[in-house]
């Protein structure tokens, strides 16, 4: 069902056939054909042609939604042909496969090969189908895929394409195609599916209960039909359609061996079949009955499934191909289970090598030793022993560390020690900080440092005698010897230049260009800085805090003000000569709030005033950034600046850009172009920035293209944040723009920041990914560090790890607080370390492993095209999940898809990776929102990643509406979605309020103060304030949502069926999209393949 | 005409023209072996209270290349209603308006007493006056705070309609924006930076407004005078804000370290100044004013670096060549002061300092330009406040002695060419068929312009005979020259003044006596003078002293009166009997004596030199020297140390200081108190009558000389010391013990000897 979803662009279908070959092939398999994606779709496409054709009838039109089911049944017959057809195929790749005639010239061979194949597949097809050919296994799954392709076809018939409602389908996504239009009505299926599924579900479910294995439809192409055939031998999908019980049942608690669970349970297949053919029908067969007609040729291709071409093709025994969405592993589920067995303990961190909750947990964490999971999250727990281990299993050791993380009030902020003038106590050689696996020997006189061994001496200051276990005594007293976190004060020498630091500055730094001021930008920031200046950030119990301030606005120029508080007005100072930047004034620059309040009050109240007859349009960027380097040097401090910009900075001057905005360049080689910058001055910059501890927070108004990858490049060097307000107005984005100004300004800050991430011998951090300055290979430079920036650290073996001493990490963060104190932030983290794979497999985190692979992806896309980019993760993960299949799974059919339980999640999610704007943009993306979205990934921590790729999306009417908690979330498709409810969907960036067309008046009128659905108006950035329990718990929700998330979230009202749905809609993750990801269940499948070649 | 003496003195007050020959020789051959060449001392804008200007434009000859102007010499034939030139002999017709004229109905240039004249010229834009205020911030407090004062007091000197603009600058240079309310506003430059005009003009954003304005002007420059930039704005609008502006203005904030100078860059003001004012008014009579307090440290122009162990250069260092930086900030201001004087516009300098403050290099910035240079040790003296306050006296109209963007034409009768001038000019490159070949100063060219200038301004002029030898002149004919000065008046007018004058031809070989009595001798000694400090800027100073030597030789050769190798018999007449002396005070003068004086000082004694009439010119090459004694009424005495008597009270003036010395006796009595006891109150008015002298030169003098008041004994008595003629050193004992006045403590040679090797020289055949 789910390959419905993704709706193709028009012309891939229009080529579909040829393509099609391809896409069986390489598209999913990664065969050698080239056009992978696009192809594959396109293959639908083909095939949907057929489709239509056949279908005749209107009724594939089937108004959305209409139930699936009702139109399915109808169409049922001519479903069934169709299914049969795949039946025989074995497969549904039968069916897709004919659809595509045409495109079987190449094709054809390849499929019917696939084919062949497929029928192989084990148990779970042969049952359904009389495996014509004893294809192996990856002949099935190819087949599948194909099928699958095929599949979308069909369901368009089946139901009645009421593309939106009907989740169904991916063949939503076909609408796009124009001729297509009928497709959509493919969609329905899904919903038939669904229940079609339920029979067979059950069967399956038995089988499940282990594993979260899947079945894999490896049809990836044929979406829904393919897993159902493949369910049936997967079970574990379809089983527990409705309530996923699979998953669910068999992950949590159960820890059995990841891997293993799956396959038993599969066994059971066969039941599913038959139930499952009353499935299809409903869905494709519609669809697929007519298609083929048109397409005879498929019939000949596929072996078994002849039949095809002839639609009638009855019944084939219900290629039970679909994947019940509910049958594969849900994250919803997988949350959710996670919050109930491990939200209530607190984790203790004493042990090594545990894993800790998932992020989307709740749950406090009890520092005995090691680093709490808020500050270092790891992709595994055990890491293998040996380098060839860890190749073979293709999973990513890296660590993503917060130093800073937030904790909630319950959990104490590390505690500061001092260890005197002689500075923290460290190993000699390799300098690693003392810590709890210190070894203390000799009576207490030396310890060996559990890093690099080597012995040192314990200072005299420092003695203490060991008890009998060989602990110091004053273990417990000394929290660098008992806890996994702590800060060490530090001396001079930590210090640049051997000076204490002075107090850090803010400088503020707003363009006045016309457009600025057209906004009400200017105004509204002046106005806001008034009072914001009494809230910077302070340290501890401060009464005012240390920062100074300062001002400058620019356009042309740049204006520098001096607001020394002896001054009866403020002095602007103009200079012009932005090639050679430099500022020119320094006493009464940067000041203290209070002392020069009236100054300050009497310049934002003229800055609004001066500037308002403004003509200038042009703005400069690099001098303005330089000019702000250059008073923190000048005043020997560090800071951050904060820059307001509106446009691309086109003045005569150092830094000027072009527009060079191309969409053209988009899936070429040269795609890569439009992250890069476009010059080198700004790495330059950023350099120097780094040096002097500037950080640069970046606030862009764009009416157009301003070249975010160029202009972000200093805040990302320098640790600093982007925030983006298309099209700014003063009366929408205020909110948004307020408070994430008022977060920014406010939030704890660390400067000058140097991070050093050391490893006990065997493993070593060999690379960086985030928001930071590197001038070596080892120390993250970071001239600004807030609680909300990651760094996702990756590690390699460079010799064998020993499974009883574990692996060691002590990451060192040198920084200056916002008070000018200069601290070493120390976190410890012990590791496993395994001889087993399984044990590896057992003890990873999926959303961490995302983390890093996103970050890794969106790294790669500087350097290499997107497609290399995608095809590389795709590789890797198929390598992961095939090396788990080969050496922990139990033996089972290779046509099911085993799933480690601690990766269930990870295809999914990979999924949402490979679809989300960056690697794969739709068409109402644009150039900077790509290069924004993929520098703000760069920085961000697990959870942030998690809801981002996989947003949530919680139903407001189902719950009490006494109920305070949130309600449960469900899976983000369209499937899930009902037309009476309304719905909240948030990835951490935005926030949309989903209102079913048919939801009852009453909550309209409680929730928009207005009478009918029809009477809310689309793009509703603001619920009304009404004082009823549904408004007050809706915004309540909404104000909950947003103050979890380090960026505010602006709300957009979608109504169902309005034309911003189609924006709404590219978050539900789990269908196919509409730049052509694929759903679920297709990318499910396509796994499978991918899987199966690597066993093969 | 009575002796030439009164007619000399006529002249000079009529025209403001001294000759050092009163009758020319009539052959370039002759003329040359006269040693002192035909020159004059022009002083174009001469106060003459008894000239009112005439409301009309003068009448020019109609010859393209002569354009001489109508003038008492010309031929007018009333009948015809035409007139001749006199340069060019060119017949010309009257305009129409002079259809009346006739014998006893003569437009005043026609009359003789007009050969001085001064025409107002009413067409053509009236652009206000300009004064940008360039000041340097690296001060300490108190000279800011009397630098801001007086700042402030000269902003209710100026015309309210003037147009003012401020530029301040120490490690930054700022320029002040005048027009804006509520906040200050200002434009700021790094000081390590050299800006093209054109740059300057676009930081400035001054590209763009600047064209409308200056198509406006023309149009209605009567509705619109003061349209201007941002930064130049008419002194009634922005009086309370300028003061305000200076009131508020702080020293140079950035810190300066232990052991170094305060980064100055007085060459990027300057550069911006004259940047601002080109882009914005250009050929407008435009005053820039320079006030710094010390050498500027960096950027282009620098003198000195920031080090405080490395000194300033000196002289000893220019000459080994060790002045790192000189060459370079000299080139840096030449270049900044002829564009300025392409510009019309002129620098002022006020420096004031205890050590060098750049003079010798920004020595080019005033001098092209006309503009004023003071030297004083700090803004918190007399000398600057009231030195600065005379730059706006008035004159008897009421009108600024100062005038604009001027242009001196001079035409000569054909006999003559105009070799150069020396003086606060620059050349305009006009080569006219009266301009010779030879350069003596600034030559080639006919015409020169002077950015600014007032009426004591005093050019040297140089001409060439150029008949020749074997076509004689006829007897009684006259040659002419006419001056030709075009100038913004502060009246904002556009004035040409046009001094022709006439003088006979002689031949030398039949009237040597009458050309001897028509020589000049103080005009002459001032023109060889400058000719002498024109060279030393350029040349080594012996070399100069050598040269000088040899023309005063040469002219006692010829003119003297002796015996072959008789020494005893040389006699000048009595033309010619004060020229030694001046040239043996001139080759002891600190315009060409460098010993003792520091390279800013030397510039700023040229700097003078090269622009004040004959009268204060001559005090500055033989200081004069008066005193008082209960002998009798004030005298003036020999400039000799023979002078300095213990019961005498001297007064002396060198120009640039006035020194009272007691001698001993009276200071003896000063210190016993006698003065104010009654019973001595003849005392008491003998010491005060210097006093009360001493102020009327002070009040009179611009730039306000230095005071001195020492006595006997004194460590400032070294200003008298220095000047007086050594006629008694430690080396001639004879007048030790006598009462003939105060031995001097040098090697140099005194008047006595300097006269008596002149003799045996002058009597030789050797030169």
């Amino acid at each position: 069902m789910n390959v419905n979803q993704s709706a193709p662009p028009v012309p891939p279908f229009g080529q579909p056939q040829p393509i099609y070959p391809g896409y069986h092939q390489s598209g999913y398999g990664g065969q050698p054909s080239s056009t992978a994606p696009p192809t594959s779709y396109g293959a639908y496409n083909g095939p949907v042609p057929g489709f239509q054709q056949t279908p005749p009838l209107g009724v594939s039109r089937a108004p959305p939604s209409s139930g699936a089911p009702p139109a399915s049944t109808a169409q049922a017959p001519c479903g069934q042909a169709a299914y049969g057809q795949f039946g025989q195929g074995d497969i549904q790749n039968g069916p897709s496969s004919s659809t595509v005639p045409t495109q079987r010239l190449p094709g054809s061979q390849p499929f019917g090969s696939p084919l062949a194949p497929a029928v192989s597949q084990p148990a779970v097809l042969q049952p359904y189908g009389p495996p014509p050919t004893s294809a192996q296994v990856t002949a099935q799954l190819a087949g599948m895929q194909i099928s699958g392709a095929m599949a979308p076809a069909p369901p368009p018939s089946g139901l009645g394409y009421g593309p939106p409602t009907s989740l169904a389908s991916a063949s939503g996504s076909f609408p796009n195609s124009g001729p297509y239009g009928s497709y959509p009505q493919g969609q329905a299926p899904p919903v038939s599916q669904a229940q079609g599924h339920p029979g067979v579900h059950p069967s399956q479910r038995s089988a499940p209960p282990l594993a979260s294995s899947f079945i894999p439809p490896t049809s990836g192409g044929p979406r829904m039909p393919s897993m159902t055939g493949s369910l049936p031998p997967g079970q574990g999908f379809g089983a527990p359609p409705m309530s996923q019980p699979n998953h669910v049942s068999s992950p949590p608690p159960q820890a059995l061996p990841p891997g293993t669970q799956m396959t038993g349970p599969q066994g059971p297949p066969p039941p599913m079949h038959s139930l499952p053919q009353p499935g299809y029908q409903l869905q494709q067969n519609g669809s697929f009955g007519p298609g083929r007609g048109p397409q005879p040729n498929y019939g000949s291709p596929y072996p078994g499934a002849p039949t095809f071409g002839s639609q009638p093709a009855p019944p084939q025994p219900l290629p039970p191909k679909r994947l019940d969405p509910d049958a594969i592993p849900s994250p919803i589920q997988v949350i959710e289970d996670d919050r109930n067995t491990r939200g209530s303990e607190p984790f203790v961190t004493g042990v090594r090598g545990q894993v800790p909750p998932l992020v989307t947990t709740n749950f406090l964490v009890k520092d005995q030793g090691n680093a709490s999971p808020r500050y270092i999250r790891c992709t595994s727990y055990n890491i293998p022993c040996t380098s060839d281990m860890a190749k073979q299993a293709q999973v990513p050791l890296a660590a993503v560390i917060k130093p800073l993380a937030r904790l909630p009030p319950e959990e104490a902020s590390p505690y500061v020690v001092d260890h005197g003038e002689s500075g923290p106590l460290r190993c000699n050689r390799c300098k690693a900080y003392m810590c709890p696996f210190m070894q203390f020997i000799e009576g207490g006189r030396r310890f060996q440092c559990c890093f690099c061994s080597c012995i040192n001496d314990v200072p005299p200051q420092y003695f203490q005698h060991l008890d009998h276990t060989g602990r110091r005594v004053d273990a417990y007293d000394r929290p660098e010897l008992s806890l996994g976190s702590y800060e060490f004060l530090a001396t001079v020498d930590y210090c640049k230049n051997n000076k204490f630091p002075s107090p850090p500055a803010f400088i503020f730094m707003i363009d006045v260009s016309y457009n600025a001021i057209r906004t009400g930008l200017v105004r509204l920031l002046c106005e806001e800085l008034k009072s914001l200046l009494d809230y910077l950030p302070r340290e501890g119990g401060a009464e005012e805090s240390a920062i100074h301030v300062g001002f400058v606005t620019y356009n042309k120029v740049l204006h520098f003000y001096n607001v020394k508080s002896s001054l009866a007005q403020p002095q602007m100072m103009v200079v012009s000569d932005v090639a050679d930047m430099f500022v020119p004034l320094l006493d009464g620059f940067l000041v203290n709030v209070n002392e020069s309040r009236a100054v300050i009050t009497s310049l934002l109240d003229q800055i609004p005033e001066i500037f308002a007859d403004t003509r200038e349009t042009e703005t400069v960027f690099a001098p303005v950034i330089q000019a702000g380097m250059e008073a923190l040097k000048a005043a020997e401090c560090a800071g951050k600046l904060f820059l307001f910009h509106t446009s691309l900075p086109i003045a005569e001057a150092p830094g000027k850009l072009k527009n060079r905005d191309d969409r053209k360049l988009i899936n070429t080689d040269k795609e890569k172009t439009l992250f890069q910058p476009q010059t080198g001055v700004y790495q330059t910059l950023a350099k120097e920035c780094v040096a002097q501890g500037c950080c640069v927070d970046l606030f862009l108004f764009p009416n157009q293209y301003v070249d975010v990858a160029t202009l972000s490049v200093v805040p990302q060097l320098t640790g600093g944040s982007v925030y983006k307000y298309a099209c700014f107005q003063v009366e929408n984005d205020q909110e948004r723009f307020l408070s994430d100004l008022r977060r920014d300004v406010q939030k704890v800050v660390g400067f000058d920041a140097v991070m050093r991430v050391r490893t006990s011998t065997g493993i070593r951090a060999v690379d960086f990914f985030g928001a930071f300055y590197m001038s070596n290979t080892t120390d993250v430079e970071l001239a600004g560090l807030d609680a909300n920036k990651t760094v996702t650290v990756e590690f390699k073996h460079d010799d064998r790890l020993n499974e009883e001493s574990g692996a060691l990490l002590q990451c060192a963060l040198l920084y200056t607080s916002c008070a000018g104190q200069r601290r070493l932030r120390i976190h410890n983290l012990a590791l496993n370390c395994c001889t087993q794979l399984a044990d590896l497999y057992r003890n990873c985190e999926t959303d961490t492993l995302i983390n890093y692979m996103a970050k890794f992806a969106y790294r790669g896309v500087l350097n290499s095209p997107v497609k290399t980019v995608r095809d590389t993760l795709i590789t890797q993960c198929a390598q992961i999940l095939a090396c788990y299949r080969k050496n922990c799974a139990s033996p089972s059919s290779a046509g099911q898809l085993i799933l480690p339980e601690c990766m269930k999640l990870l295809p999914v999610y990979l999924n949402c990776v490979l679809k989300s704007d960056v690697l794969q943009p739709g068409a109402e993306v644009t150039t900077d929102d790509r290069a924004y979205v993929r520098q703000l990934v760069t920085s961000m921590d697990v959870a942030e990643t998690n809801v981002f790729f996989y947003p949530r999306l919680l139903p407001l009417t189902k719950s009490p509406i006494e109920s305070t908690t949130e309600p449960p979330a469900v899976r983000a498709s369209e499937e899930r979605l009902s037309n009476g409810d309304i719905y909240l969907l948030e990835n951490g960036l935005n926030l949309f309020l989903w209102v079913g067309a048919s939801v009852q008046q009453g909550v309209v009128q409680s929730l928009f103060n207005v009478a009918s659905f029809s009477q809310i108006a689309s793009g509703l950035s603001v619920l009304p304030v009404l004082d009823n329990p549904l408004s007050k718990k809706v915004r309540g929700l909404i104000d909950s949502l947003r103050a979890q998330r380090s960026r505010y979230m602006k709300l957009t009202v979608v109504k169902q069926e309005d034309k911003l749905e189609v924006l709404f809609k590219n978050f539900l993750v789990e269908d196919k999209s509409l730049s052509g990801g694929e759903s679920y269940v297709d990318f499910l499948c396509h796994m499978h393949k991918e899987i199966r070649q690597l066993l093969s | 005409m009575t002796t030439y003496l009164e007619f000399i003195q006529q002249n000079e007050e009529r025209d403001g023209v001294r000759f050092s020959w009163n009758l020319w020789p009539s052959s370039r051959l002759e003329a040359t072996r006269m040693v002192v060449p035909l020159a004059c001392l022009l002083t174009p804008l001469k106060e003459r209270p008894d000239l009112p200007p005439v409301q009309y434009e003068p009448v020019f000859c109609s010859r393209p290349t002569c354009k001489a102007v109508l003038n008492p010499l010309c031929q007018v034939d009333y009948q015809a209603k035409l007139w001749a030139c006199n340069f060019c002999f060119q017949r010309n017709q009257f305009p129409p308006a002079y259809a009346g004229i006739s014998e006893v109905n003569q437009p005043a240039e026609l009359m003789p007493q007009f050969s001085t004249i001064e025409y107002v010229v009413q067409r053509g834009p009236q652009s206000p006056l300009i004064f940008l205020y360039v000041v340097d911030t690296c001060l300490e407090e108190d000279d800011l705070q009397a630098l801001k004062e007086s700042l402030q007091m000269s902003l209710s000197l100026l015309p309210p309609e003037a147009l003012v603009g401020l530029i301040t600058f120490g490690r930054m240079v700022q320029v002040h924006e005048l027009s804006c309310e509520g906040i200050s506003k200002s434009y700021v430059f790094r000081g390590t930076k050299d800006l093209t005009a054109k740059q300057i003009q676009d930081m400035l954003g001054l590209s763009k407004p600047a064209m409308p304005m200056q198509q406006a002007r023309p149009v209605q420059p009567q509705e619109h005078p003061f349209v201007s930039s941002r930064f130049l704005q008419p002194i009634h609008k922005i009086d309370m804000t300028l003061t305000d502006l200076l009131g508020e203005l702080q020293r140079d904030p950035w810190p300066v370290t232990q052991g170094k100078r305060p980064l100055r860059s007085t060459g990027v003001a300057l550069s911006i100044a004259v940047g601002l004012l080109e882009g914005t008014f250009p050929n407008t009579g435009a005053r820039i004013m320079l006030f710094t307090g010390g050498p500027p440290t960096q950027g282009p122009g620098m003198v000195v670096g920031d080090e405080l162990k490395v000194p300033i250069r000196s002289w000893h260092d220019i000459e080994k060549d060790n002045a790192r930086f000189m060459k370079k900030a000299t080139k840096h201001y030449e270049m900044l002061a002829q564009r300025t004087a392409a510009n019309g516009h002129c620098i002022d300098i006020y420096a004031c300092a205890l050590d060098q403050t750049g003079l010798l290099e920004m020595k080019c910035c005033t001098n092209l330009t006309g503009g004023h240079m003071v030297m004083g040790d700090s803004f918190n003296t007399s000398l600057f406040k009231q030195t600065f306050q005379r730059i706006f006296s008035k004159d008897f109209n009421g009108d600024f002695r100062m005038a604009f963007g001027a242009t001196l034409e001079v035409k000569t009768s054909r006999e003559l060419k105009v070799a150069g001038a020396i003086g606060p000019c620059v050349s305009l490159n006009v080569k006219g068929p009266c301009v010779s070949e030879n350069e003596l100063g600034v030559g080639g060219t006919s015409q020169w312009k002077i950015c600014g200038l007032d009426p004591t301004s005093t050019l040297g002029i140089y001409f060439e005979v150029i008949n020749q030898h074997n076509a004689p002149i006829p007897q009684g004919s006259r040659g002419a020259i006419q001056f030709v000065t075009q100038y913004q008046h502060s009246s904002t007018q556009k004035r040409i003044r046009v001094t022709t004058i006439a003088r006979n031809w002689a031949d030398v070989q039949s009237q040597l006596q009458l050309i001897e009595a028509a020589f000049d001798q103080e005009a002459a000694a001032v023109l060889m003078a400058r000719l002498g400090v024109f060279r030393a800027e350029s040349e080594e100073g012996p070399d100069v002293l050598r040269w000088l030597d040899r023309q005063l030789i040469r002219l006692c050769q010829k003119f003297g009166q002796y015996n072959k190798e008789d020494p005893t018999s040389f006699r000048l007449s009595d033309a010619f009997s004060l020229y030694p002396q001046f040239m043996f005070h001139l080759r002891r003068s600190p315009f060409l004596q460098v010993f003792n004086n520091s390279p800013d000082e030397s510039s700023y004694y040229r700097h003078h030199f090269a622009r004040q009439d004959l009268t204060q010119s001559l005090i500055m090459i033989q200081p004069i020297l008066y005193s008082y004694s209960f002998h009798g009424p004030p005298e003036p005495v020999l400039l000799d140390s023979s002078s300095i008597l213990a019961d005498r009270i001297l007064l002396m003036d060198t120009f640039f200081q006035i020194v009272i010395y007691l001698g001993e006796t009276i200071a003896q009595w000063q210190k016993a108190g006698y003065q104010d006891m009654p019973e001595y109150e003849n005392f008491k008015h003998l010491l005060q009558a210097p006093l009360d002298d001493a102020q009327e030169i002070l009040q009179a003098r611009f730039p306000m000389p230095r005071y001195v008041h020492t006595e006997h004994g004194g460590s400032q008595a070294r200003f008298l010391l220095s000047k007086v003629n050594p006629s008694q050193t430690h080396n001639n004992l004879y007048a030790w013990g006598q009462e003939t006045g105060a031995p001097i403590l040098t090697d140099d040679v005194s008047l006595q000897v300097f006269m008596d090797h002149l003799k045996k020289l002058a009597v030789s055949n050797a030169c």
